[in-house]
């Protein structure tokens, strides 16, 4: 169970502009500027949940999930997490989540991956048992059994996430904090490691929350999505929402010969040039057998094909509606 | 106090394999030691004046600072603890349930011992074959023979315990370079890393007897050189003590006060 109320975080930024000029004052003098990371964000997850979430660079996720971790004190605002407030209690807080934070690594760079295992095991004081019985079904699950032994400078990056995921899950954590696990992973990698998260949150009942750029990700893994921009939650809704609200709208693409005919008003065309228009319709106010007879009686369609808006640019259009 | 030990242990370990880096350590410090004690037998044989140590005493000095100097040398930091705290993989070592101060203090004290385990070996065996007064004697008498290992212990410990303010200062600077050179070089010297502090002026020694950099390496080897007598020795390891208690009191704070404005840099 999370909860978190009103949680505000600033940081201070030295800034200068550019030119020498400017460099040699602030030798003298720096300014700063306070930047809000976040503002009042508050939202509460369930146990066992699996919650994506979003929004554009800088926006304050990752600010977010390192508060959560116990790695940041906030400036004001309350977050209970399994009954502890995480920077006020960390050690006993932290022993029960488990973080992978995709641009870095927590494993021993020189040495073979077990023994980075090993440390961890001792770290947190995993009974030999737990351990073995851990590490059999991650291994198993994670496919990493033939790069155990490799030293981590050795393992290419979609290696070393699944060994970065097995290493934060070896102490059974009830919350797993996942800040960007996929990012630089191939298809394949990407598919393995989503398929883990889902199996562990189903069979484990370990709740999940994911940052992501990556939108497959959510669409793969998550219910339910917070939507945060310029330090605020903006959204915390379905994914089936987020759909509902923008899946009426299709895409349709026509190679033609002739003259497009006059559109209706609630199909835009996004592009038309030498016989090759790319439309947009809301489906509720014309549906596409309608679009398309339209068409196929003015000129002479060549090819045409219809495709929902993806949820990538669905999110670009939150971005926008939202102005973050 | 488990997870402490296996942290020495893989950090130890990891730094025994740099076994090419052990052997050029070691051929620079009998380089190093030898051009010491043949300018110093220059400076004995010139001039007459009363030396605060006997020529074979210095030598010692020199081969066991040689030796050991993995121990003490103030100028060495992990540069991975300093990259953690600027890319902000630090984050990471904030998720355990550790204190970070320990797994940092207990870290640098295995770097430090895993490269003088490779390297003290050969130079203390040279060192013991070479003519008096040129090499290293046993130890002045039994007293400071057994006084001797726990006046290196506390040492190296003060050693740590102060390396570990420049790490914690590295949160505050954000970038570790400046303070990193302006600690090592200062500390160097007012350690007797450069020149013993035997030779320094009255007034400065005492000052430096009470500094902790006096605590660090010079009591240690006074102490088997037979320079510092039972009871001044025992008072060195005293004020070695309480500097100990001292840095780690200091640290710890500071560490504590670091962290709760630490600015995770980097995304």
């Amino acid at each position: 169970m999370i909860e978190l109320n009103k949680i505000t975080k600033t940081f201070r930024v030295a800034k200068r502009n550019a030119g020498l000029k400017e460099s040699v004052k602030a030798l003298f003098r720096k300014e700063y500027e306070e930047i809000r990371a976040l503002s009042e964000v508050s939202f509460t997850i369930g146990e066992g949940e699996m919650v994506g979430y979003i929004g554009p660079n800088g926006a304050g996720k990752s600010s977010t999930i390192k508060i959560m971790s116990g790695v940041l004190t906030p400036d004001a605002g309350q977050c209970i997490i399994n009954g502890r407030c995480p920077w006020k209690e960390r050690k006993a807080h932290v022993k029960e989540i488990g973080v992978v934070f995709g641009q870095r690594s927590q494993l021993w760079w020189d040495a073979p991956v077990l023994d980075s295992f090993e440390l961890i095991r001792d770290i947190y004081s995993v009974t030999p048992e737990t351990y073995q019985k851990n590490l059999k079904r991650l291994t198993e699950m994670l496919d990493i059994g033939e790069i155990r032994k490799t030293p981590v400078r050795q393992l290419s990056l979609g290696q070393r996430m699944r060994c970065e995921i097995a290493a934060s899950l070896l102490h059974d954590p009830k919350i797993l904090f996942l800040d960007e696990p996929t990012i630089g992973l191939d298809a394949v990698s990407k598919i393995a490691v989503r398929d883990f998260i889902k199996s562990i949150n189903r069979e484990k009942g370990t709740t999940v929350i994911l940052t992501t750029h990556d939108m497959q990700d959510i669409e793969a893994l998550t219910d339910r999505i917070l939507l945060i921009g310029k330090g605020k939650i903006l959204l915390d809704g379905s994914l089936e929402e987020l759909k509902g609200k923008y899946s009426g709208n299709k895409l349709i693409t026509v190679e033609y010969a002739g003259n497009l005919p006059a559109l209706p008003e609630n199909v835009a065309a996004l592009k038309n040039l030498d016989g090759h228009a790319e439309l947009m319709a809301d489906m509720s106010k014309m549906p596409v057998s309608g679009l398309i007879s339209l068409l196929s009686e003015a000129v002479e369609v060549k090819d045409i094909s219809v495709t929902g808006e993806s949820i990538d640019e669905m999110v670009v259009r939150l971005y926008k509606e939202f102005e973050i | 106090m488990k997870k402490y030990l296996s942290f020495f242990r893989i950090r130890f370990q990891a730094g025994l394999q740099y076994r090419a880096a052990a052997f050029a350590g070691v051929a620079t410090q009998f380089a190093w030691g030898f051009m010491l004690i043949l300018m110093y037998r220059a400076f004995y044989r010139s001039g007459n004046q009363a030396f605060p140590m006997e020529f074979h005493q210095l030598s010692s000095y020199i081969w066991m600072q040689q030796a050991l100097l993995a121990l003490f040398m103030t100028w060495f930091f992990d540069g991975e603890i300093f990259d953690h705290i600027t890319s902000g993989s630090v984050a990471y070592e904030l998720c355990r349930p550790c204190e970070l101060y320990g797994m940092w203090f207990v870290k640098n004290m295995a770097i430090r011992l895993s490269r003088v385990v490779l390297r003290c070996i050969p130079i203390f065996l040279v060192a013991a074959l070479l003519p008096s007064p040129l090499g290293l004697t046993l130890p002045a008498s039994a007293v400071h023979a057994a006084m001797f290992p726990f006046a290196l212990l506390l040492g190296f410990l003060v050693m740590v315990s102060l390396s570990m303010l420049v790490y914690i200062g590295a949160f505050y600077t954000l970038s570790p370079v400046g303070i990193r050179i302006m600690a090592g070089t200062a500390m160097e010297f007012l350690c007797g890393g450069i020149i013993p502090i035997p030779f320094f002026p009255q007034w400065m020694q005492r000052i430096m007897a009470l500094l902790p950099f006096g605590s660090i390496q010079n009591t240690p080897f006074l102490i088997y050189t037979g320079v510092m007598q039972p009871v001044q020795a025992l008072k060195s390891m005293f004020i070695q003590l309480i500097w100990l208690g001292i840095l780690l009191l200091i640290g710890s704070l500071s560490m504590r006060h670091a962290l709760k404005k630490v600015v995770v840099q980097g995304g």
